[in-house]
């Protein structure tokens, strides 16, 4: 675990580093699911294997892990919200960027491209899997439960969704815009095998939540990661606000001395 | 043009072992065939649109052959920011099939009717719509739309070509009629009401008659240009509104090419008096039936 701890680290200060740079928000969506892409990316991967951000807001998260993890030249992060950049705010459309297969940003897509990815897998008899990252607003659209309706019915057991369950969205917390609970028994009922990370910002308990996955399940697999948005800067976390605002030179200071060395 | 539909897929999937259908629980007594033929291949997603087109892109991106069915409205206008993004802005090989496209769901009413498809279709990057006008163009329109790589749309409707009219191999612009008055350029079986017209002992005009059944149409054809100079007259007739459809598509390419001529159009204006019935009626209704294009006919060239 220490050697994931330590890319965690090297992957916050990026974040924190490029968005200050760009003047630009969405701070907090990308650290609220900064351990599951650095966990699916570092320890489950296998070749074949995709990954889909369906919360493409938290893109720059995605950016750095892929780019640590060999996807594309760490150069090419300096390129972040630049004009003429592949990284924009949100992942590209187009196979323009290594590991991004699908450019996502309007919240409700990605569960139905990873069902279809799953679906193609199964058909194709190849044995890879298929990760995908959903929010709180993704379950707010239909089309994500009509994915699940159909992964559920095709037994699509090679479909595995990480739901970043920090508690807040767009305009409000989850449970005052759209109440999503009881969620465990709502996936559930859709046929999924569901497991829950009782701190999605920590590895070991990642780790943890896919153990109790069974693993002769046909079904597809959710593991509920309750998160924390903003996790690892103390002023960030929990706030809806570090869904938007960039940060102020000395908010940047404060942020990059919380991360430990 | 179900049944001509059915029975070219079906040819088409057992040809092509990566062809998935995708249907949104549509196809009773139409598509039995295929399911027949094609076994797991053939995939009943349940009434989900948007789901199975980001499915059906996510499948093209894994180089299997989607094809996504259902009445053409509900595969259009439901999922449309699928299409938009998971498909056409991945330039993937997706085939959009709508049936049912103008009105021709008839007294089903508005919900089942199609009128802005290829206006809105027409508008997102990299897709090509593709129109038979008649149950014989059908086979070669889709075979058409196989040999394009990339999102493409098929509008189905309903439309028996007329004795002594015969149809050119599919273009995307093709000559069905001469004639030497005006110059009437179509899209779909609607088209086929000038036939009601043109050739008949007592018709006071004689007409070049053109379909277009690939949208945007890329050029305007040489026949065309040489046409409108003759006649001096062109006569749009779509089943579609007129915002984004065919008479705006082709009004664009006349410009840019310098040629003068009055233009006019007939096209679909939705719900004029807020009523329903068939597809004739709504025809009528809009003035795409025989009677009113005559009389526009008539109109243009007498005044």
């Amino acid at each position: 675990m220490k050697e994931i701890e330590l890319i965690k680290r090297d992957c916050q200060y990026k974040i924190l580093s490029l968005y200050k740079k760009a003047n630009a928000g969405h701070i907090g969506s990308s650290l609220s699911c900064l351990d599951l892409l650095v966990y699916i990316f570092f320890k489950k991967f296998q070749d074949g294997d995709k990954v889909i951000l369906s919360k493409g807001h938290a893109a720059l998260a995605l950016y750095v892990v892929l780019s640590k993890a060999g996807f594309f030249p760490e150069s090419e992060l300096e390129t972040f919200y630049q004009d003429g950049t592949f990284l924009a705010a949100h992942p590209p459309c187009g196979n323009k960027l290594n590991g991004v297969i699908f450019g996502t940003g309007s919240l409700g897509h990605g569960l139905s491209l990873s069902t279809g990815l799953a679906f193609s897998n199964k058909f194709t008899k190849k044995k890879s899997n298929i990760y995908c990252i959903i929010s709180e607003g993704d379950c707010n659209e239909g089309s994500t439960w009509e994915a699940a309706l159909f992964a559920g019915q095709h037994k699509l057991s090679n479909l595995v969704v990480l739901m970043d369950n920090n508690g807040l969205q767009g305009f409000g917390e989850s449970e005052g815009v759209i109440n999503l609970n009881p969620i465990v028994e709502k996936w559930k009922s859709f046929n999924f095998d569901v497991s829950t990370a009782e701190n999605g910002n920590d590895f070991k308990s990642i780790e943890q939540s896919f153990v109790l996955l069974n693993p002769n399940s046909e079904k597809p697999k959710i593991i509920i990661a309750r998160t924390t948005k903003g996790s690892g800067v103390s002023f960030m976390e929990n706030k809806m606000e570090w869904h938007y605002l960039p940060m102020s030179d000395e908010q940047y200071h404060i942020a990059i001395n919380e991360i430990p060395a | 043009m179900r049944r001509e539909f059915s029975k070219t897929i079906e040819k088409i999937a057992i040809e092509k072992q990566e062809l998935i259908f995708l249907t949104g629980d549509l196809g009773f007594m139409a598509l039995e065939n295929i399911k027949e033929a094609i076994g797991e291949r053939f995939v009943n997603a349940g009434v989900s649109e948007q789901n199975i087109v980001s499915m059906a892109a996510a499948m093209a991106s894994e180089g299997l052959l989607p094809v996504c069915y259902s009445i053409a409205p509900f595969i259009v206008f439901r999922p449309a920011e699928q299409i938009r993004l998971d498909v056409c802005l991945h330039n993937l090989n997706v085939k959009i099939v709508g049936n049912g496209g103008g009105y021709g769901y008839g007294i089903m009413g508005a919900t089942h009717h199609a009128i802005e498809d290829i206006a809105v279709l027409t508008s997102f990057q990299n897709m090509k719509c593709f129109i038979p006008i008649s149950n014989e163009d059908v086979e070669g329109t889709i075979n058409a739309m196989f040999q394009h790589v990339g999102p493409s749309y098929l509008r189905l409707g309903f439309g028996v070509l007329p004795e002594g009219v015969s149809l050119p191999e599919f273009r995307h612009t093709r000559k069905l009629y001469i004639g030497r008055d005006i110059t009437v350029i179509g899209m779909g079986p609607v088209l086929l009401n000038i036939f009601k017209l043109v050739g008949k002992p007592n018709s006071t005009f004689t007409a070049d008659v053109f379909v277009i059944s690939e949208m945007p149409v890329p050029i305007l054809s040489e026949e065309i240009k040489h046409s409108i100079k003759k006649t001096g007259h062109v006569l749009i007739i779509e089943e579609h509104v007129k915002r984004g459809g065919l008479g705006e598509h082709l009004a664009s390419h006349i410009l840019e090419n310098n040629l003068q001529c009055t233009f006019n159009q007939l096209y679909a204006k939705g719900y004029p008096n807020g009523r329903y019935g068939s597809q004739s009626y709504h025809q009528s209704l809009n003035g795409l039936d025989a009677n009113n294009i005559e009389l526009a006919i008539n109109q243009i060239l007498h005044g």
